[in-house]
This record gives structure tokens, C-alpha cells and sequence, in this order.
């Protein structure tokens, strides 16, 4: 059972860009070992913590989008545990609210005029019904 | 008294018995107020209808990462803004919620500001 997730995590500010890389590239064979795919990998640089972790104040953040199953993500979350430069991880499945987009999006697409329609009739409604009480007023 | 009765008439036809009970009482008031404020007036007794900003924009995904969508419904404290002072309806405040949960999760939001 694959799904979709995506995996953020923070990696702590002091850690040079080759050692982030390093990191990066160890998660990367554990997801494909276990038999997941990574299907992005994004660094999105340093920022500035909302709140103090580690007692640090920023962090390299780094976004991974896998589809493995559970016990691949399991793995991973066990790694990221252990890892020391990495302060904060986030899991998140994607898949479901994929799905969601995409019917919607199937539906914006037939859709489009009809939704105008009834925004009309609505506006047309309230008009309607408060010109009988001014006629006879 | 007679152009009351009057108004009344064609209001209970168009719009159903269910204003029939309160009839006596309300109707003088929207009679009288609607001929003259009309449209201008309403700005005074009823407050602007809030909507949807992600139902009018038409905004479908609600990422935990976009700080800057987030922040917008989040209070100075960093409380998540309650659908009534926002206008949002249920559906996406619901989604609203979830994603801000995990943006202050990932450190991307506080859960509360220093201090």
C-alpha cells in the first residue's frame, strides 16, 4: 500500500550545506531500500523558528515528498529520530487531500458555467421579493 | 392603519406563512424602513456579510506550509481567529485549523509568541 506523504524536517542552522546534503541523500536510500520513491526534493533554506527548538533560533528547513507505505515512513521517522542535527520533523499524507484536489478540480472544469447561474438567481431573489411590498406601499 | 393591511397582503403570499405569526408586531418596521433607507441604509442596522475568503478565491488546498496564508488567521497571541470574526465557513475552517496545527508543529507558526 503506497501512499503519499510528504516529510519536512529542520535541520539545525550550524550544519554546513554538504553535511545537509549528506543527511538528505542517507533518508533518500532509506526510502528507496524500503521500497518508496521520492518524488521531490526541496530545500526551502534557513528560517526563522516561530519558537525556540534546541535552543535554536532558526533552522534549514528541507521538504521531502515520498510515496512509500507505512513501515517505510515508520523507518524514516525512526532515522530522523535518531539523527541528532535534525531538530523537528513533520509527517504529513498527502494522498487523500490529492485526491480531493484533483475532483475538484475535475469539477471546477464542468462546472464553471452553472455556478454562475444560481449567483444570479440568488441576487434576482431578494429584489423580487421586496418589490410587492413597495408597490403597494 | 389601512396601508398597513395593505402591505401586509402581498408579503404573506409571496413569502409563505412563516411570517404570519410575527406579522402584527415587525410588520410597521420593515415597511417603514425599507422604502427609505433601501440599499444605503442597510449599512447601518445590519453588518457587512462576511464571506469565504477561500470559497470566493476559490483557494482549494490549504498547505501547512504557506506561512503567510496561515498568518492571516491567526492572532497576534497566535491563536487560530474564530470562523465568526473571520467569516470562513465551517468546511475550510476546519481544513484551516488542521493546517495551522501542523505549520506550529513544524515550527512554521508559534503556538504562542515569546515572552
Amino acid at each position: 500500500m503506497s501512499r503519499l506523504y510528504e516529510v519536512m524536517f529542520i535541520v539545525r542552522p550550524d550544519m554546513a550545506e554538504e553535511d545537509v546534503d549528506k543527511l538528505i541523500t542517507g533518508f533518500t536510500t532509506t526510502v528507496t531500500n524500503g521500497g518508496g520513491v521520492v518524488k521531490s526534493v526541496e530545500k526551502m533554506g534557513r528560517r526563522k523558528l516561530a519558537y525556540l527548538v534546541r535552543k535554536f533560533n532558526d533552522g534549514n528547513y528541507v521538504l521531502l515528498t515520498i510515496e512509500a507505505g507505512g513501515p517505510v515512513v515508520l523507518e524514516l521517522e525512526r532515522r530522523l529520530r535518531v539523527t541528532e542535527p535534525v531538530i523537528k520533523f513533520i509527517t504529513v499524507r498527502m494522498d487523500e487531500e490529492e485526491k480531493r484536489l484533483a475532483k475538484l478540480k475535475a469539477l471546477r472544469g464542468t462546472r464553471r458555467k452553472v455556478s454562475a447561474e444560481p449567483a444570479a438567481q440568488e441576487a434576482a431573489a431578494p429584489a423580487e421579493a421586496s418589490e410587492p411590498a413597495q408597490a403597494s406601499a | 392603519m389601512a396601508d398597513e393591511t395593505h402591505a401586509k397582503a402581498p408579503e404573506s403570499g409571496a413569502t409563505g406563512s412563516q411570517q404570519a405569526p410575527s406579522g402584527p408586531g415587525s410588520g410597521p418596521r420593515p415597511g417603514g424602513g425599507r422604502p427609505g433607507g433601501g440599499p444605503g441604509g442597510r449599512g447601518k442596522f445590519f453588518r457587512r456579510k462576511k464571506v469565504c475568503k477561500f470559497c470566493t478565491e476559490k483557494i482549494d488546498a490549504i498547505p501547512y506550509r504557506d506561512v503567510r496564508l496561515l498568518q492571516q488567521f491567526v492572532a497576534e497571541r497566535g491563536k487560530i481567529v474564530p470562523r465568526r470574526l473571520t467569516g470562513v465557513c465551517t468546511t475550510h475552517q476546519r481544513r484551516l485549523t488542521r493546517a495551522i496545527k501542523q505549520a506550529r508543529n513544524i515550527a512554521l507558526l508559534p503556538f504562542a509568541t515569546r515572552h
